[in-house]
C-alpha cells in the first residue's frame, strides 16, 4: 500500500476551530478500519499536540501520514518554542494562559499524555524557533495483537 | 444504567436530539479538565462537566465519550450545541451541582473509569 499524507493548517489562538484537524484525522482513520484502540491513541495525541500549537504555537500545520507499518502525526508551529523540553515534559508544568485554562487545557498534561499514548514522541524546539512534535504509532500485524 | 434513567435521575434536559436514550452506561467521570479526560480510559463513558466550551464536545469525540451532561445549570454557547448535533453526541443540562450529580449516579450503581465504586 502506498502511504497517504494529509495536511491541515493550524491558526494560532483560534479556539473555536482548535481540534478540527484531529477530528478529521480520527474520522479518516476510522474509514481505513484501523484498530479502534490505535485510532483512539492517535486521536488523543493529535488533539493534544494541536491544542498545544493553537495555545502556544503561532500558526502551524498538522500532518498525518498513514503508511503500511505506521502512522505518523507531526505538528509544526512557528510559535515561541520551548526553552527547557525536559521541564515541559513534567506532568503539571504549564505556561498556558487563562484562556487555555478556561477551555479545560493548560494543566500541564498535554505533553505527558502524548508521551503515554504514542509509541515514540520526538520534540524539537528552541526559543523563537517554533516547535515540532513528531509522534509515531506502529501498526502491529494481526498475529501479534494481544487478545 | 440506561441514559434515559440517568437523565431522569439528574433532572436533566436534552440539548440535542433524543436518539440515544437506550444507551447503556456503566462508567462515569466528573471533570472540568479536558486533559485529564484525555489521559484516562473514557471509551463509552458518561462525562459530567461544568465546562461548556466547544472543546468539551471535541474532547468527548476524540476520547470516545458516549454522552455529556453539563452540570450546575450551565447553558452552553450555541456553537457547543451545534457541534454536538453535527457530531451526533448526546448532550444534556442538569440544574444540579457536580457533587450531587456524582452522588446520585454513584447511588444508582455507576462506577468510576477504573470500575471502582
Amino acid at each position: 500500500m502506498a502511504s497517504v499524507t494529509k495536511r491541515f493548517p493550524l491558526r494560532a489562538r483560534d479556539f473555536l476551530h482548535a481540534g478540527e484537524a484531529s477530528i478529521q484525522v480520527q474520522a479518516f482513520l476510522k474509514t481505513m478500519r484501523l484498530d479502534p484502540g490505535l485510532i483512539r491513541r492517535i486521536a488523543i495525541c493529535s488533539y493534544e499536540a494541536e491544542m498545544n500549537a493553537v495555545i502556544h504555537g503561532g500558526n502551524g500545520e498538522l500532518e498525518m501520514t498513514l503508511a503500511e507499518d505506521r502512522i505518523v502525526i507531526e505538528v509544526r508551529d512557528e510559535g515561541a518554542g520551548i526553552a527547557d523540553i525536559e521541564l515541559a515534559m513534567q506532568p503539571g508544568y504549564s505556561t498556558a494562559d487563562e484562556t487555555a485554562r478556561e477551555m479545560g487545557f493548560g494543566a500541564g498534561m498535554g505533553l505527558p499524555n502524548m508521551k503515554t499514548h504514542a509509541d515514540e514522541l520526538e520534540l524539537a524546539s528552541a526559543p523563537g524557533r517554533g516547535t515540532r512534535a513528531r509522534m509515531i504509532f506502529r501498526r502491529r500485524p494481526p498475529q501479534e495483537k494481544t487478545p | 444504567m440506561k441514559l434515559s434513567e440517568i437523565v431522569r435521575e439528574l433532572e436533566a434536559v436534552p440539548l440535542t436530539d433524543e436518539d440515544h436514550l437506550e444507551l447503556e452506561i456503566t462508567r462515569c467521570a466528573g471533570s472540568d479538565l479536558m486533559s485529564d479526560v484525555l489521559a484516562r480510559p473514557t471509551e463509552g463513558i458518561l462525562l459530567l462537566t461544568g465546562l461548556t466550551s466547544i472543546q468539551t464536545v471535541r474532547t468527548a469525540k476524540i476520547a470516545g465519550v458516549s454522552a455529556v451532561v453539563f452540570v450546575r445549570g450551565k447553558t452552553p454557547p450555541p456553537e457547543t450545541i451545534e457541534l454536538a448535533r453535527t457530531e451526533r453526541l448526546p448532550v444534556y443540562a442538569s440544574p444540579l451541582s457536580l457533587f450531587v450529580c456524582c452522588g446520585r449516579l454513584h447511588g444508582r450503581g455507576l462506577t468510576g473509569l477504573d470500575g471502582r465504586r
